[in-house]
């Protein structure tokens, strides 16, 4: 656990468009433990929302319980956080983005919580296309009750007490990209250069965007034999492309060789532009990204960066036909029909 | 044959019919015929968990005297399951009448020598009169109202009146369903000497009454509170909660500019999803609800542990069925008491609302919104399967144009910009109940994480014992306030005129209303109560205080309102006498009687 954070800022902090600094998109202290990858990927959303220009209260985030779910204290403190009950965190997000459409949804869950408990939710979340983005902190253990075998565990990992897991691991990237999420991820804590883009891509996309980070947990997973380790993850990473996030098409100043690119236009206009790509790889095309992870998981390789989007993604909202006014925005003249038709709907009872 | 007086508009009618044969729509047009003669009726839908195939029944009592419970006593069968036939001719009373088809002769085990029959042969009538095999088994039901309108006397221009109404819009229908009428009455006419001895006289008993289902009141109730957020689950008895509030959001919730709507009702994965849907959405300042069953609230348990606990408005229908585990889920039960007031582990209680009638049903709804923002705490609508399923005679709905909806303690940006530290669990008024803030109102301001771990006054997560405990103290200051807020009860005397009182809730209220006045004709007088609410009031306090022996009327096995009126009033187990009934059935005025009776 990290006790003290400096409260020195470079005098010189970049300010975003917002006018605010990094430092506005914090938030409490972590009491994770130190070198906890999850701390990695709060100060990637940190990164993320700062660079986005996002407007901290106009973002809502949620959690359900575990390590990774305490996480949303410690980045945004100006956001409304709901850190809700275990496994049932995709329930609560769904109510939330109902409620108010203009919000940006941010959920952030762990392997337990989303690959056992709450696996219901995770695949029913998705099948409604529900527009936020969806954060696993993948790291293969329970580390608040100190370090069972989680249903990601893949099988023949070895956790600390050395036992070896027995059962096939929940693969959640192909598990989304099955069930129909509209842009799935894949990332490592470490990797913060490939996090970050991701991060802000999943945020503008206008469905369910889900990101896969593996997570190492330094005290319960680290250790020779498990494939969440931070030496294993390094050793079998592959990326399928490197990526980049351009909200705006202006600032786009690199140009690449013919076949080693593709830009993702979004309905917005921002771009998400793929390097190094893969040649057996679509990343528009749904069976072809399952394919690609199916085949890195047979050599063990973990294949990160962006797997699969559709920029046509429609959401909840879009499918059931809400008001473009948020719900809860709607006042009494709005919702009541009023004693007159009460007294008209009596007559048709009698 | 010869009139008895009292046999005017006082009888039972039973029905048994095979599920899915199309008798609902013509059973019903003979309630409704009832009713359009001003004459108090009352339904009771006996059917079985299955969509086609098994035993079902339908028996309406009509009650000069407005008697809106069961009787157990059967004046007329219509029997047209072969299926339960032998239970049905046993279950009419001696004296009374068999109604059945005579297409085929009546095996002689049939036969009871203390009733009458009337045959009519329904098939073959039916095969005579029309071609189309669906035609032939659903006009078989009509051409038995027919019959009942000869033999009980009821106005055939009401029928025809009632007919043209249904089939407004797809009049071509209309006289198809009048000749089946006329094939019955004019059967009874040629066969059968009529009226019967017991029989409808038109009277003007019901003014401006209406015939509603409990769960289509709720449904409706739900639309006029606001409510912007439904999520549900399917389970009977509850499911048509929300199909009410799906056909009501229909006819008034689409924007007429845009033709989008102003509601967004999401069927869940399951019950603990639904509610964690309704959670997210009220936390976030929408008007939000679910309806579901006992066993949709025992999965809902954890959920609404958080709302106690993280202070979030929760609105909840609980129709009740008879349990315990699937139970039987066509039956009827008041058997969620303590589950419901007690839901979710460690210290919790939740605020409850027991409607008798659909007009409750819908001023619950109403309530229940309120209630529930105000007090930031989940509130249960407790009916059960009798009032959500069956149509009930009930007062007017009416909504007062000048209510607004009460939202509560919510804070908005420049309320933020006169604070100096917003504290969601500060008890500012001291009345427990703090104010609190929806996401995106202000940039630097309100802002907190709402959990279901301990935290202080400020939201921020704490294991310090003093601020968990202040913290559970406020919640309990909280639940003080709610006692002066929650509906008080309905005390039927102004004075006491008797040591002996009785109290029930619920759809009790009707069989316990003529208990009282059976007690009555044997001169012994009661007082009574019926409780609306829970917490208890001060006013159920002091009823039970001042009468020597309380008689608490419920339809479940364990006396389970009598067990939280122990528990939260501390009376001695010894004053509080059970009256009882859980076979699943609506509970019966003789019921209520023979149980008060042997202890007087």
């Amino acid at each position: 656990m990290t006790y003290l954070r400096p409260k020195f800022r470079h005098p010189e902090l970049q300010k975003n468009k917002l006018g605010y600094t990094v430092d506005y998109y914090e938030g409490a202290l972590s009491t994770l433990c130190a070198g906890c990858g999850h701390d990695s990927i709060s100060a990637g959303i940190i990164q993320a929302a700062y660079e986005m220009n996002i407007q901290p209260h106009k973002l809502a985030k949620f959690s359900g319980i575990g390590c990774s779910s305490k996480t949303p204290a410690y980045f945004l403190s100006n956001s409304h956080g709901f850190n809700s009950v275990h496994g049932r965190m995709p329930s609560v997000a769904t109510g939330a983005n109902l409620a108010n459409r203009d919000l940006i949804y941010f959920g952030v869950s762990g392997d337990g919580d989303t690959a056992s408990i709450g696996l219901g939710q995770f695949v029913h979340v998705i099948r409604r296309g529900l527009n936020m983005t969806y954060i696993v902190m993948n790291n293969g253990c329970y580390g608040l009750t100190k370090g069972q075998d989680s249903a990601t565990a893949d099988q023949g990992s070895k956790n600390k007490s050395g036992n070896v897991n027995l059962f096939e691991p929940i693969d959640l990237a192909s598990l989304a990209i099955e069930t129909g999420a509209t842009f799935v991820a894949q990332s490592f804590s470490g990797d913060k250069a490939q996090l970050v883009p991701l991060i802000k891509a999943a945020m503008n996309h206008p469905g369910f965007a889900f990101i896969n980070v593996i997570s190492p947990c330094v005290t319960f997973n680290n250790n020779m034999g498990s494939t969440k380790s931070y030496d294993y993850v390094r050793e079998h990473i592959e990326a399928t492309a490197t990526v980049d996030f351009v909200p705006d098409m202006k600032e786009i100043s690199v140009e690449y060789g013919k076949g080693t690119h593709k830009n993702v236009t979004m309905h917005d206009g921002s771009v998400i532009q793929l390097h190094k790509l893969a040649e057996e790889w679509d990343p528009l095309n749904r069976q072809s990204a399952m394919n690609a992870v199916l085949n890195a998981k047979s050599k063990n390789e973990i294949l990160t960066g962006l797997l699969y989007v559709n920029p046509d993604a429609r959401d909840l909202h879009h499918m059931i036909q809400t008001t473009d006014k948020p719900l809860n925005s709607l006042t009494k003249s709005d919702l009541c029909p009023g004693s007159e038709m009460l007294n008209a709907i009596n007559a048709d009872l009698r | 044959m010869s009139v008895k007086k009292n046999k005017i508009n006082d009888f039972v009618v039973r029905f048994a019919n095979v599920n899915g044969t199309g008798s609902a729509s013509a059973n019903f047009l003979f309630t409704k015929a009832v009713f359009r003669m001003g004459v108090p009726v009352t339904p009771k839908n006996i059917f079985p968990s299955n969509i086609q195939g098994l035993p079902t029944w339908y028996e309406v009592r009509v009650s000069e005297k407005g008697y809106l419970g069961r009787k157990e006593e059967i004046d007329l069968l219509v029997g047209v399951n072969p299926q339960s036939m032998m239970n049905d001719v046993k279950s009419v009373r001696a004296g009374g009448y068999f109604l059945y088809d005579s297409t085929k002769n009546l095996h002689s085990e049939y036969i009871r020598e203390d009733i009458n029959y009337i045959g009519i042969p329904l098939m073959q009538m039916c095969n005579d009169a029309y071609s189309d095999a669906r035609q032939r088994q659903l006009f078989k039901n009509i051409i038995y109202v027919g019959a009942l309108a000869a033999l009980l006397d009821i106005e055939f221009n009401v029928l025809e009146e009632l007919l043209s109404e249904q089939f407004k819009g797809k009049e071509k229908l209309i006289p198809a369903n009048i000749k089946a009428l006329k094939l019955g009455s004019d059967f009874i006419h040629a066969n059968f000497k009529y009226p019967l001895d017991f029989r409808i006289e038109r009277r003007d008993l019901l003014k401006d009454k209406i015939l509603m289902e409990g769960n289509a009141a709720c449904g409706l109730g739900a639309v006029y509170a606001g409510a912007t957020v439904a999520a549900w689950y399917p389970i009977t008895p509850s499911t048509s909660v929300i199909e009410a509030f799906i056909d009501y959001s229909n006819e008034f919730r689409d924007d007429k500019i845009t033709g989008k709507k102003n509601v967004a009702i999401v069927q869940a994965e399951d019950e603990l999803s639904a509610i964690g849907m309704v959670i997210g959405a009220s936390w976030n300042g929408a008007r939000s609800f679910t309806a579901t069953s006992g066993p949709g609230v025992s999965l809902m348990n954890e959920f609404l542990g958080l709302a106690y606990f993280a202070e979030i408005p929760t609105v909840l229908v609980d129709v009740q069925r008879a349990g315990p585990s699937t139970g039987m889920p066509t039956r009827t039960q008041q058997s969620d008491i303590l589950l419901a007031a007690y839901a979710s582990h460690g210290d919790t209680k939740h605020v409850l609302l027991f409607p008798s009638t659909p007009k409750e049903c819908f001023d619950s709804m109403l309530d229940a919104f309120d209630l529930s923002e105000e007090l930031q705490t989940p509130v249960m609508v407790m009916t059960d399967l009798d009032l959500g399923m069956n149509d009930h005679i009930s007062d007017a709905l009416a909504f007062d144009d000048k209510r607004e909806y009460k939202r509560g303690k919510v804070l908005d940006a420049s309320d933020l910009d006169k604070i100096e530290r917003f504290g969601r669990y500060l008890d500012v008024d001291n009345d427990g109940i703090t104010y609190r803030t929806l996401p995106g109102t202000h940039p630097t301001k309100g802002s907190f994480v709402t959990r279901g771990t301990s935290r202080d006054e400020y939201a921020t997560y704490s294991e310090d014992s003093e601020a968990y405990q202040r913290n559970m103290d406020r919640l309990n200051r909280k639940w003080d306030t709610t006692k002066e807020m929650v509906p008080t009860p309905q005390v039927y005397q102004n004075k006491n005129g008797s040591k002996n009182g009785i109290l029930f809730f619920g759809t009790s209220q009707f069989s316990a209303e003529e208990a009282m006045d059976i007690l009555k004709e044997e001169k012994i007088i009661v007082d009574a109560i019926r409780i609306k609410s829970f917490p208890f009031n001060k006013e159920v306090e002091s009823f039970i205080n001042s009468h020597d022996k309380i008689f608490v009327i419920e339809q479940n096995r364990d006396a389970q309102m009598k067990s939280l009126l122990m528990i939260e009033l501390g009376f001695d187990h010894k004053k509080l006498i059970s009256v009882l009934n859980y076979d699943g059935m609506p509970i019966t005025a003789k019921n209520i009687f023979d149980q008060i009776k042997s202890y007087l």
